[in-house]
């Protein structure tokens, strides 16, 4: 694969959505705007624009997910897209089917985009790099490298409450080590101009060199990493990290790193309080807070439909303006 | 071999740092032996002359650990592929890892390769014998056996012995017989499911890691096993700067071991991952550019004395899948000769270091008496034209291993002609 940044075709349009790393604030912050756009589409009586129709969008899961499967699909018949939904993990691969076999299958139906995610870090930049030329990939989680629609849907609920990204003070709280939404969001915060982003973890669940990696702060201790922030964002804890040589006990992680009223009021008295999903109550967060004034959780849901509208019509938009004979003059 | 053609080579320059030669000299051969450096022996009737004006003269490379695929896994590559392709390299001595199917655990598995080897004629291969029955770690081989069936080494491949009892007493086992130990120092339970060096790149793309620790701590411990036991071991693949300390360390306090490293870990850093990028994907992983150096310092100052390509030659589809699902290993013959050449050019060390590393550094550890130029030894040579250049791509290479870093990358060196046993087995 080239060096040059595979997400872009040659006039530097989004052609892949694999990671937020290497792209521009403008680009980012132009998936913002046209999500601000898509969010009226869901209040209308007919709850569908045109921008894709006629073309073939694969969910290719190949990790089970509920939600994200179901807001990219919701997004992708919004566009008025023919969906298919293949989850993987139950069919091909368990008869032995590589990877780029279940791929070129796929693609023998013409498929224009897919949107997959893989328990295997960099599975989306694979596809990318062996996929149709014409065909746009998109990246709903791999492994633990990137989750780049989760993170720009909480940017996106971040530009909502906050406005000004660069006066804000960001805390991710939990799992950083196995996250590809806590690296996504790093990024993204990074490139939109946040000056300040911290994450807190114990260590074990802390990756090495985390803050030269990102140029982020580490804390161990969640009263004083989340002194001052405008922005809290809980992430999930897999129940195989516990009981563990990563982590002793639910107890403990709890008590230790569990977001709760008190622990909040260090914090900004305007902070909001954000989770990826599918939260562990009592775990990650209490109750209070999960449903609380500051929690903008559900939020994040409806505003993924948006964001994943305005990326994909994105991909869309790129592959079509190739498609028109004289777009491009100099090719 | 005996009997072979009389050939001379003329007009070279001679580079044998063992025999402290280096410059303009003759070199002719008979009887598959060195005849004579520098004049002809009056009489000599050579029955072919090769003419090596602006050409460099060496001993064949002797490569520690390159994987010829045989048996077991054809499907990459062959005996008969990759000796071929060595010779092309002007390498002409190739110890295997016993990790072949079955593995290299009986004599008869270990006559089988050496004898495919010596059928196709194109190096001298000698099989590492494994230092437990099918590299599980638990139960040891029967090393004499081994031993009397050609295997002057033994190894557990990338398999490291968990028990550190059954290390301890294979090592010891081993003394029996004055059988060095290769180990590839990574500890097993550190470096689980880990597919890039634990750092800035694993932590920023996400990929499961492994930690310098992994490296350090079963240097530890094998040193620590060797100094008890009285064996002698060798590091197959230091990746780390520490590791290089603690090797120094012990060598200073006389532990026999020794140790070498692989050609790319002198080029390429974890930063080459960038895009995911499965031609670098090796173990032990890439590292950090300090560790980088250190290896390099520590190869022009001896206490690496050999540097191996590392060949490990895979089919088409075992690099066609997310990075960390794809198997470790580039193919490496085919650039070792231009790789330590540029290590010349960028001033690590002189020409003639380099060429004892690639040589009777190796040679020394093998404990066989090659990678030199005498009167009287095999006449096993290296003719190269170190100016030539050209691109590396998977037309060009001979190897059925077509994966590596270096592609698409101009190379200068390139060997004209290659002598096993005095008789040409390559010219270009």
């Amino acid at each position: 694969m080239s060096k040059q940044n595979p997400q872009l075709d040659a006039q530097g349009n989004l052609k892949h959505f694999l990671t937020t790393e290497g792209l521009s604030r403008d680009l980012l912050t132009d998936i913002l705007d046209q999500a601000e756009g898509f969010l009226g589409v869901a209040q209308q009586a007919v709850k569908k624009v045109p921008l894709c129709r006629g073309k073939v969008i694969a969910n290719l899961f190949f990790e089970t997910s509920t939600r994200t499967r179901t807001t990219f699909e919701l997004a992708a018949k919004r566009l008025s897209a023919d969906v298919l939904n293949l989850n993987i993990s139950t069919s091909a691969t368990a008869k032995g089917e590589t990877l780029l076999d279940t791929l070129r299958n796929l693609e023998a139906m013409h498929v224009d985009m897919f949107v997959v995610r893989h328990a295997t870090s960099g599975a989306a930049h694979f596809i990318a790099a062996h996929a149709d030329p014409h065909v746009s990939v998109i990246n709903a989680g791999d492994g633990r490298h990137a989750h780049p629609t989760q993170a720009m849907l909480d940017m996106f609920t971040i530009r909502r409450h906050k406005q000004d990204f660069s006066r804000l003070r960001v805390a991710i709280v939990g799992d950083i080590m196995h996250s590809r939404v806590a690296r996504s969001q790093i990024l993204a915060l990074k490139t939109l101009g946040v000056p300040e982003v911290r994450v807190i973890a114990p260590s074990t669940l802390m990756p090495n060199g985390i803050e030269e990696a990102f140029g982020v702060r580490a804390y161990h201790d969640l009263r004083e990493g989340v002194r001052d922030v405008d922005v809290i964002i809980m992430l999930r804890i897999q129940h195989e990290r516990m009981n563990s040589s990563l982590l002793p006990s639910e107890h403990e992680y709890f008590r230790l790193f569990g977001l709760t009223e008190e622990r909040l009021s260090t914090a900004q008295p305007d902070a909001i309080v954000m989770h990826p999903g599918p939260i562990n109550r009592g775990v990650e967060m209490d109750s209070q807070v999960a449903d609380g004034p500051r929690s903008v959780i559900l939020e994040q849901v409806s505003n993924g439909i948006a964001v994943r509208m305005a990326v994909m019509s994105m991909c869309i938009g790129t592959q079509n303006l190739k498609s028109q004979p004289q777009g491009d003059v100099d090719g | 071999m005996a009997n072979g053609p009389r050939i001379s080579i003329r007009n070279g320059r001679l580079i044998d740092p063992a025999s402290g030669l280096d410059g303009e000299a003759d070199l002719h051969i008979a009887d598959g032996k060195v005849l004579a450096i520098g004049p002809a022996p009056s009489g000599f009737q050579p029955d072919r002359t090769l003419d090596a004006r602006d050409q460099l003269i060496c001993p064949g490379f002797v490569d520690l650990c390159a994987r010829l695929r045989e048996p077991g896994h054809e499907h990459k590559a062959t005996i008969a592929s990759e000796t071929r392709a060595a010779a092309a390299s002007g390498v002409t001595t190739i110890c295997c890892p016993p990790d072949t199917l079955p593995v290299i655990d009986t004599p008869a598995v270990a006559q089988l390769v050496s004898q495919t080897a010596e059928r196709h004629g194109f190096a001298r291969v000698v099989p590492a014998g494994a230092v437990t029955q099918g590299l599980k770690g638990a139960k040891i081989t029967e090393m004499a056996a081994l031993k009397q069936a050609g295997c002057p080494v033994l190894s557990q491949a990338d398999s490291p012995i968990r028990d550190t009892q059954v290390q301890r007493r294979a090592m010891e086992y081993a003394t029996t017989f004055g059988l060095t130990v290769f180990l590839h120092p990574q500890d097993a339970a550190l470096s689980e499911e880990g597919c890039a060096h634990e750092g800035l790149v694993s932590t920023r793309l996400g990929l499961p890691g492994i930690p310098e620790a992994a490296e350090t701590v079963a240097v530890a411990r094998d040193l620590a096993l060797a100094e008890q036991t009285g064996a002698r071991i060798h590091f197959r693949g230091l990746s780390t700067a520490r590791g290089v300390a603690m090797l120094a360390e012990a060598r200073r306090r006389g532990i026999q071991v020794t140790a070498d490293v692989s050609m790319h870990q002198l080029f390429l850093t974890e930063d080459d991952l960038e895009c995911f990028d499965a031609n670098c994907h090796l173990i032990p992983p890439l590292r950090t550019h300090a560790d980088r150096e250190a290896l390099r310092t520590a190869v022009a100052s001896g206490v690496i004395s050999a540097i191996c390509s590392d060949h490990q030659p895979h089919d088409a589809d075992a690099k066609l899948a997310p990075f960390p699902e794809t198997a470790p290993g580039i193919s490496a013959l085919e650039t070792l000769l231009p790789l330590a050449l540029r290590l010349a050019d960028e001033g690590v060390m002189d020409l003639a270091t380099l060429i004892e590393r690639l040589t009777h550094g190796p040679a020394t550890i093998l404990g066989r008496a090659l990678g030199r130029i005498a009167p009287g030894a095999p006449a096993d040579i290296c003719v190269f034209d170190p100016e030539t250049t050209w691109v590396v791509n998977p037309a060009t290479l001979i190897s059925h291993g077509l994966h590596t870093p270096f592609n698409e990358q101009e190379m200068r060196g390139r060997v004209s002609w290659t002598l096993l046993g005095g008789r040409i087995v390559f010219e270009r």
